[in-house]
């Protein structure tokens, strides 16, 4: 069997200060040890939301644990806005990174290949552009016509973290189509893991496994945290809370230190 | 509001595409994308972000973008809590961009969405001059390019709660269509903000029938649900 770490082990390991990516509300979001972080008091985090986030971002806002949020979207979804991102905004205590989401998946996916940048198309004309320093637009070096094309520096965050069904005995991680968060962890120096449960098996015994794995050799902690998405559901294991996310949504949820 | 005309709407602009797509926070979309792909006998494809029955992307997240930029995505649906009157869409914030008055969500996809994909329809239920204005505080993705920016999609049209306009690319500028049941062209003119063409005679848009209420609330009912549970329970047709 694999070692795991205590869910306050494994949020030991993400320091005051890190460039933190973390995956939309439908992927596996790791709540449980999101609180956890909270609760530890973590400080200075540029968080980056692959490509959107919503209860996560809002928690680690509220609490103070932020000082640059970069996201396509901050949104609770059909639950409404984030009240302490909107907040946080309006009072311009964060500093904001407005992006949109083929940018995040282009830059993360410079990353993978360890380049620089990444060309990308679209935003030409958006103030989304015009407010992001770091992108440019240059001329495309292989047309014969004028050509405009935006250039993203790639994002290389410091830890990715998720929530996820199940690791195997080797470590290895169930990401099944959320291949989202394969990308976040071959870009990210470092990948943390909440798991469900800890399965005695190998994925890669059975072929029709493997396409729906995370290789263990992009993880370096895991920890298991059962209901560990809540209020958020898990592909497959649990839905969305729909109460406790209007309670969420109401600030009537968590009692958490401003 | 009427949400199922909005739907039987949305579905005839949709027409008879090869593959649709519908985005975060679109339930509405959702539900006329799957009528039309009922009336299409199912030989539509309509892929919808964040559910699992009605989506055959394997390839994450990106999937949905990089299938749009190869032009395989034929129809989107954008809205946005500003629209101005050349198109141009404010998903942000409302106000000064660095102390805004009010902020939303963000931009999503949008910024590149509405550059790719060739039928991009604009949706936006609340119709005043709150939302229809003559500028837009932050362009969230702009309505028309200059001739040398690569762009292949863009707006097709704008529905709202009170009509449907259409938009005519070479004028740059939206022409109504027809109005919803209970509504006035004067009444639709005071509640927009920007200006755009309109016809001696404007139409009313069909309402529609008993029968296809029915089948829509079965649609919403039976796969709607599935991403929007509070849209579904609240639907009432």
């Amino acid at each position: 069997m694999i070692a795991l770490d205590s869910l306050e082990a494994l949020v030991a390991r993400i320091p005051d200060g890190v460039m933190l990516v973390v995956p939309p509300d439908y992927s596996g979001v790791a709540v449980a040890a999101t609180l956890a972080l909270v609760k530890r008091g973590v400080r200075g985090l540029h968080l980056l939301a692959s490509p959107s986030s919503g209860i996560q971002a809002d928690l680690l806002i509220g609490a103070g644990c932020v000082s640059t949020m970069e996201a396509a979207a901050v949104t609770l979804g059909e639950f409404g806005q984030a009240p302490a991102f909107n907040a946080a905004i309006r009072a311009g205590r964060i500093r904001m990174l407005d992006s949109t989401c083929p940018a995040i998946h282009a830059a993360l996916n410079a990353a993978e290949k360890g380049l620089p940048f990444m060309p990308l198309r679209g935003l030409l004309g958006s103030d989304i552009l015009a407010h992001r320093a770091d992108w440019q637009v240059t001329q495309n070096p292989f047309a014969d016509r004028p050509d405009p094309i935006v250039l993203l520096p790639a994002l290389r965050p410091d830890i990715a973290l998720f929530h996820a069904a199940a690791a195997d005995c080797e470590g290895n991680i169930w990401v099944g189509r959320r291949q989202e968060l394969s990308v976040m962890a071959h870009a990210a120096r470092q990948t943390l893991v909440t798991v469900e449960r800890v399965l005695e098996t190998c994925f890669f015994d059975d072929e029709a496994h493997v396409a729906s794995v995370l290789p263990a050799l992009y993880v370096s902690g895991i920890a298991i945290a059962e209901r560990g998405a809540w209020p958020l559901g898990i592909d497959d294991v649990y839905e969305t809370d729909g109460e406790a996310m209007a309670a969420y949504a109401a600030g009537t949820l968590f009692a958490v230190p401003a | 509001m009427d949400t199922a005309l909005l739907i039987d709407l949305i579905a005839d602009l949709i027409g008879d595409a090869g593959h649709v797509a519908t985005g975060a926070l679109s339930p509405i979309p959702m539900a006329a994308a799957m009528l039309a792909r009922r009336r299409s006998g199912g030989r539509m494809r309509v892929t919808i972000l964040g559910s699992r029955r009605n989506s055959r992307f394997s390839g994450g997240a990106k999937e949905l973008f990089d299938c749009a930029a190869q032009g395989r995505i034929d129809v989107f649906f954008l809205s946005g809590a500003q629209i101005d009157g050349e198109a141009n869409i404010n998903l942000l914030s409302v106000g000064d961009y660095d102390r805004p008055k009010q902020r939303f969500s963000g931009s999503f996809g949008s910024t590149y969405l509405y550059m790719m994909v060739p039928k991009v329809i604009l949706f936006r239920p609340e119709h005043d001059r709150r939302a229809l204005v003559p500028r837009v505080d932050f362009i969230s993705a702009p309505g028309w390019s200059a001739p040398e920016v690569y762009r292949p999609g863009g707006p097709h049209a704008l529905i709202t709660g009170r009509c449907l306009f259409d938009w005519r690319r070479d004028e740059r500028r939206f022409a109504l269509r027809s109005i919803h049941p209970g509504e006035t062209a004067a009444s639709v003119r005071d509640a927009t903000g920007f200006d755009y063409a309109e016809p001696a005679d404007v139409p009313v848009s069909p309402a529609p029938s008993a029968e296809l209420r029915a089948e829509i609330r079965d649609l919403v009912r039976g796969e709607v649900a599935e991403v929007y549970p509070r849209f579904a329970e609240e639907f009432a047709v």
